[in-house]
C-alpha cells in the first residue's frame, strides 16, 4: 500500500515480542493483540518467530465462513470477522493454512491482524513493523528489502494447495516459493507436477 | 536504625509492584486518537535512547507514536519503549514526600521532609565530620542531575564520597578506553557498524539488552558481513552467528589472548599502524606468547580452531569492529578484558577507519552522560580528573569556589556500602539507585543498610532499597524534567517535559537545589531551570574531553543530536573520535595496554562445582524499580528462572519448571528451572532484576575490579540442587 509492501523474515526474529505489544496499541483493536508469535521450541533452540496475517489474495478463512462474516477490503486486507456476522464457529480456526484466525472468548468473535489498517490505509506504517527492533517484520519499499540476503516470496504451496498473499516470507536467495508440507518433497508429488 | 519500618507484605500492599496494563483513561477513552500532543523525546530505559513520541492529553502520558525521523532507531522500539507510558500515573507513583514512623511510611509536607533531611544531614555531619555521609547517584538521570548531584555532594554536603550506579554498569570498559586512547565514550557511531565486513560480539546479549542495535548487525550481514559472537549462552542473536564460541564464563581473557596469540604467530597483525599510532606493544606481544590455540581453548573451553578461525577473520578483515557489553566488563579483571579487546583491534590496525574501532555497549539509560561530569567518585565535569590541579581550578572557577574546597576523591559505589556496613559512614542521601537489587551480596547491603543513622531516598516509585529510608522524596519520572542525554553512540539528546510531575512530587533538580539552599549553599544553585543548569555544565566541561561547550538544546533539536566532544558554538560535533588512529593523549598514540590473566574472585571447586552468570531479560529494566510495574512487560517474563543445560538438569534430576535451588558461598535462592540446550552445561544462568528471596544479587559476590572496582556479576561459583517447592513465605 502507498509503495510499501509486508515482509516477514523468522530468521531475523530476537524474539522480543515487541510487535505483540505494539499491536496492543492500534486503535481499531485496542488492548488486543493480532500477533502470531512463537517460541519454536525454547528447550531447543533461541529461535522465535513473530508473523501477522499473510492476507491471502483467495482468504481461505473467507471461503470457509459459513456466516459471510470475513471480508477483504479493495486493498487486499482480511479483516476480523464482522461482530454482527460472527457465530464463533472457529471454521476459519481450522482452515486457514497459516494458523492465523483466533476466536477472542470475551467477545465471541474471529479476531486477526488486518494489517493495522487504521494506519496502512492513511499512508502510516503497521505498528508492529515500525517498531520491530531486528526488523524481521519489515513494511518497507521493494528497493529496501532488495538490499537484504534473503528474498521475498508470495507463493506458498500446502500440498497441492497454492496461495498466493499479500505478506511476502523472506527466504533464502535461491528460493521462488515456500513449502511447507513434506509431500512436496516427495518424488511422487514433483514427478506429479505441481 | 533503617530497619523497614513495615512487613513486606504492607508495604508491597500500599506500595505495590503493582501492575498496570491499561493507559490513563482506559482503552477506548477518545483522547487516545486525538491527544493535545505528540512530544518527540527519548525511552527513558536503556543506552540506545531510541527516538520516541509520547502522546500527551490533559497533562497526562496516554500512549506512543513511533518516531521514524530519529535516525538512531527510525521509529523502532523494544517491548519496554512500547509500554513504558504504563509507568504514568501509575497507582504505586509517590505522590509526597514519605516519613517514616513507627506504623510504617506517612505522608509529609516538603517542608518536613527537607528541613528533618537537613537536620540530621548536619547532626551527623558534626559529629562524625563531613565524609560520614555519602550521596548515590544514577546513570537514569539526565546529565544536567548528574551534574547536579555532583556539585551537590562536594559543595553542599561537603562530602568527598559520591558515586553512581554506573559503577555496577560498565566502569571497567570506561576505565580501559581512558588507558588506551584517554578519552570514556564510544569511539564510533553505530553508522559504522552495517560497514564492516566482520563483526566480534564478545560477553553482549544484543538482542535482549540493546535491542535495537540487532538491526544494524543484521544490516551489516545484508552487506556481506560475518557475524562471530563469544557467549556461554546461545542469546538470540546467535541465531545467526556465522560462528559461536561458547567460552565458560570468566575466561574472556584467555579467548582474546589466544586471538592476539594467533594473530601475531601468522603475522596478521597491521605493522604499519603498530609503528605510526601505538606505544606498548613488544610487552603485550611477550604477554600472549603462552596463550597458544590449545592454552586457550583449555582454559576457556573453545575449540582451538574456533579460536584461529575468529583471529583469522579478524585480522584479515579490512574493516572490523570489536563489541561488547556486560559479559567482557563485569568481572573482577574486567580492565584487563577490555583492555585486551582493545589490544586485539590495535594489533590488527582496525582503529580510526571507516567500518573499523571498537565498541562499549552502554547499558544504562545515560550510561554514558551520567558517567561524564562529575557524578563519579573521582571526576569533575568534562570527564577530567578530581586529582588534576588545572582542572580543580577550572571547574572551581566556574563554580565560584577556590580549588582547595573541592573535595578529595571518594569511594566508588560497592566501597560506599562496604564503609556503611563497616560503620565508617553514617548517612546516606540516594537518588536513582536500587542497591539492594543491584549491588552483589544483598544480604550484605540489606545489613548495611540496616545500619545507617540517617538514610534519604528520592525516587519515584518506592524501591526496595527505599523500604530502608528514613525520608522518601518524591521526584520526577524522565517525561517530567527537561535534559539531555548521551546515548551508547555518543550522541547528545534532548529530553523533553512532556507532563508535570503528579500531586505533590517534584523535579528532581528543584528538590536537590532546594537542599542545596537549606544547607546554606544557595547560592551556588541559583538554578529554576535545566537549562540554566545546562548552560553552566557547557562552561564547567569546557576544555575537557567531554566538551560540552557547543552543544545546546536548539542545536541538538536541529541535527538530531550531536556527539561530543562540540569545543564550540560552529562546530557539528565529533561521531568519530579516533579518525587517522589519533588517539587524545597529547602525543595522539593509542596505547597497548598488558592485559595479565588472574583468576576470577569466587573460584569453582568441588563444593560449588558450577558458574553462576547473571544478567538480563528483554522485557525488564534494571533493578525492575519501573518496569516490574507495567503489566504488559511482566507477562514476557514474570519472575526469574534458572536456566540450565539438559544435560546438567538430568545429573540433578530436575525437569524443566521444577523447582531447583542455587547456593553460592553466600547464599540461597529458589526458583524454577528452565532447561534449556542453548546454555554451557557447567553453567547456571539467573537474570537479576527481582528483590527478595528469588534476587539473583543473593549469590553474587563483592569482588571488585582493581582499578575500575566494579564488581564480579558474571562469574560466581554455585551449586544446585532440586527443590520441592519455593522457600517458606515466597510465592509460586
Amino acid at each position: 500500500m502507498h509503495g510499501y509492501e509486508f515482509y516477514v523474515d523468522p530468521s531475523r526474529c530476537i524474539g522480543c515480542q515487541a510487535c505483540v505489544k505494539a499491536c496492543e496499541e492500534c486503535e481499531t483493536h485496542r488492548g488486543q493483540s493480532m500477533i502470531n508469535f512463537d517460541f519454536i521450541d525454547r528447550a531447543e533452540t533461541i529461535a522465535t518467530a513473530a508473523y501477522v496475517c499473510w492476507h491471502c489474495d483467495e482468504p481461505t478463512c473467507a471461503q470457509v465462513c459459513p456466516a459471510d462474516a470475513i471480508k477483504q477490503d479493495e486493498d487486499g486486507v482480511v479483516h476480523s470477522a464482522l461482530k454482527s456476522r460472527c457465530i464463533a464457529c472457529s471454521n476459519c480456526v481450522l482452515a486457514c493454512p497459516f494458523g492465523i484466525p483466533k476466536i477472542v472468548p470475551k467477545y465471541e468473535q474471529m479476531m486477526k491482524c488486518d494489517m493495522c489498517y487504521d494506519r496502512t490505509s492513511v499512508g502510516k506504517r503497521p505498528m508492529c513493523a515500525t517498531v520491530c527492533p531486528s526488523q524481521a517484520l519489515a513494511y518497507v519499499k521493494t528497493e529496501d528489502i532488495a538490499a537484504r540476503r534473503e528474498k521475498p516470496s508470495n507463493i506458498f504451496y500446502f500440498g497441492n494447495q497454492k496461495i498466493t498473499t499479500q505478506v511476502y516470507m523472506m527466504t533464502p536467495p535461491d528460493t521462488d516459493s515456500v513449502t511447507l508440507d513434506i509431500t512436496a518433497f516427495m518424488w511422487e508429488q514433483t514427478h506429479a507436477g505441481r | 536504625m533503617a530497619k523497614s519500618p513495615a512487613t513486606p507484605e504492607q508495604l508491597e500492599a500500599d506500595y505495590g509492584p503493582h501492575l498496570n496494563y491499561t493507559p490513563e483513561g482506559g482503552w477506548s477513552k477518545e483522547s487516545r486518537t486525538t491527544p493535545d500532543r505528540l512530544v518527540k523525546t527519548h525511552c527513558c530505559f536503556c543506552g540506545q535512547q531510541c527516538g520516541i513520541q509520547l502522546k500527551v492529553s490533559q497533562n497526562q502520558v496516554i500512549g506512543f507514536e513511533p518516531w521514524e525521523e530519529f535516525p538512531f532507531n527510525r521509529g523502532m522500539l523494544c517491548p519496554k519503549g512500547v509500554k513504558r507510558y504504563l509507568q504514568a500515573n501509575h497507582q504505586d507513583r509517590l505522590l509526597s514526600p514519605l516519613v517514616r514512623t513507627s506504623g510504617g511510611f506517612a505522608k509529609a509536607s516538603w517542608e518536613e521532609a527537607l528541613s528533618l533531611t537537613v537536620r540530621r544531614l548536619r547532626e551527623i555531619q558534626e559529629r562524625y565530620g563531613k565524609d560520614s555521609v555519602a550521596v548515590f547517584g544514577g546513570a537514569s538521570l539526565t546529565t544536567e542531575k548528574a551534574y547536579l548531584m555532583g556539585k551537590f555532594a562536594r559543595l553542599a554536603v561537603g562530602t568527598r564520597h559520591i558515586d553512581y550506579n554506573g559503577r555496577l554498569c560498565m566502569v571497567s570498559a570506561g576505565t580501559a578506553y581512558k588507558l588506551a586512547f584517554d578519552v570514556d565514550r564510544s569511539p564510533i557511531p553505530w553508522s559504522e557498524i552495517p560497514k564492516a565486513q566482520v563483526l566480534f560480539v564478545i560477553g553482549a546479549n544484543i538482542g535482549e539488552c540493546a535491542p535495537i542495535t540487532t538491526d544494524y548487525i543484521w544490516r551489516c550481514r545484508d552487506n556481506g558481513g560475518k557475524l562471530i559472537l563469544a557467549d556461554p549462552r546461545m542469546t538470540p542473536i546467535s541465531r545467526n552467528a556465522d560462528l559461536f564460541l561458547p567460552l565458560r564464563p570468566g575466561t574472556d581473557l584467555a579467548l582474546l589472548s589466544g586471538m592476539l596469540h594467533v594473530v601475531l604467530r601468522d603475522n596478521l597483525q597491521d605493522d604499519a599502524f603498530i609503528e605510526q599510532h601505538t606505544s606498548g606493544f613488544e610487552a603485550v606481544k611477550a604477554s600472549v606468547a603462552r596463550f597458544d590455540p590449545r592454552t586457550a581453548g583449555e582454559m576457556t573451553g573453545v575449540p582451538p580452531e574456533a579460536i584461529e578461525k575468529a583471529a583469522h577473520w579478524f585480522a584479515k578483515a579490512d574493516r572490523a569492529i570489536a563489541m561488547h557489553a556486560r559479559g567482557l566488563e563485569h568481572q573482577s579483571k574486567g580492565v584487563e578484558n577490555c583492555s585486551a579487546l582493545i589490544n586485539l583491534t590495535l594489533a590488527t590496525g582496525h582503529v580510526g577507519r571507516e567500518g573499523c574501532g571498537c565498541t562499549m555497549i552502554t547499558g544504562q539509560g545515560n550510561g554514558q552522560g551520567g558517567r561524564e561530569h562529575g557524578q563519579k567518585c573521582d571526576q569533575l565535569p568534562g570527564q577530567r580528573s578530581l586529582l588534576d590541579p588545572q582542572a580543580r581550578e577550572h571547574v572551581a572557577r566556574v563554580w565560584g569556589i577556590t580549588p582547595d574546597e573541592l573535595p578529595q576523591p571518594g569511594y566508588t559505589a560497592q566501597e560506599i556500602m562496604n564503609a556503611i556496613h563497616a560503620g565508617e559512614i553514617k548517612a546516606l542521601f540516594s537518588i536513582c539507585f536500587n542497591p539492594l537489587v543491584s549491588l552483589p551480596e544483598a544480604d550484605f547491603t540489606r545489613e548495611a543498610l540496616e545500619k545507617l543513622e540517617f538514610f534519604a531516598v528520592t525516587d519515584i516509585f518506592l524501591s526496595e532499597t527505599a523500604h530502608h529510608a528514613d525520608v522518601v522524596l518524591a521526584g520526577s519520572l524522565q517525561e517530567e524534567e527537561e535534559g539531555v542525554t548521551c546515548s551508547a553512540e555518543g550522541r547528545v539528546i534532548h529530553i523533553q517535559q512532556a507532563v508535570d510531575p503528579p500531586g505533590d512530587a517534584r523535579r528532581d533538580s528543584e528538590i536537590i537545589c532546594d537542599l542545596a539552599r537549606r544547607l546554606g549553599k544557595g547560592q551556588f544553585f541559583p538554578f529554576t531551570t535545566p537549562r540554566e543548569i545546562f548552560d553552566e555544565l557547557r562552561e564547567a566541561s569546557r576544555g575537557g574531553h567531554a566538551d560540552y561547550y557547543g552543544i545546546t538544546y536548539e542545536k541538538i533539536d536541529a541535527q538530531m543530536g550531536v556527539f561530543w566532544p562540540c569545543p564550540t558554538l560552529d562546530h557539528p560535533g565529533t561521531p568519530n573520535l579516533l579518525l587517522g588512529g589519533v588517539s587524545f593523549f597529547p602525543d595522539g598514540k593509542c596505547r597497548f595496554q598488558l592485559a595479565e590473566w588472574r583468576e576470577s574472585g569466587d573460584p569453582v571447586n568441588e563444593a560449588f562445582p558450577l558458574y553462576l552468570t547473571t544478567g538480563r531479560v528483554v522485557s525488564q529494566y534494571l533493578s525492575g524499580t519501573q518496569t516490574r510495574r507495567i503489566g504488559a512487560l511482566v507477562d514476557i517474563y514474570p519472575e526469574p528462572l534458572a536456566e540450565l543445560h539438559p544435560r546438567l538438569a538430568e545429573q540433578y534430576g530436575i525437569a524443566d519448571k521444577d523447582w531447583v535451588t542455587v547456593t553460592s558461598r553466600r547464599s540461597e535462592i529458589t526458583l524454577r528451572a528452565s532447561v534449556v540446550r542453548t546454555i554451557r552445561p557447567d553453567t547456571v544462568f539467573v537474570p537479576y532484576h527481582w528483590a527478595g528471596r528469588k534476587s539473583a544479587n543473593m549469590l553474587t559476590h563483592r569482588t571488585l575490579d582493581p582499578r575500575s572496582k566494579i564488581p564480579e556479576f558474571k562469574v560466581s561459583a554455585c551449586r544446585i540442587q532440586r527443590a520441592s517447592g519455593p522457600i517458606e513465605g515466597e510465592r509460586d
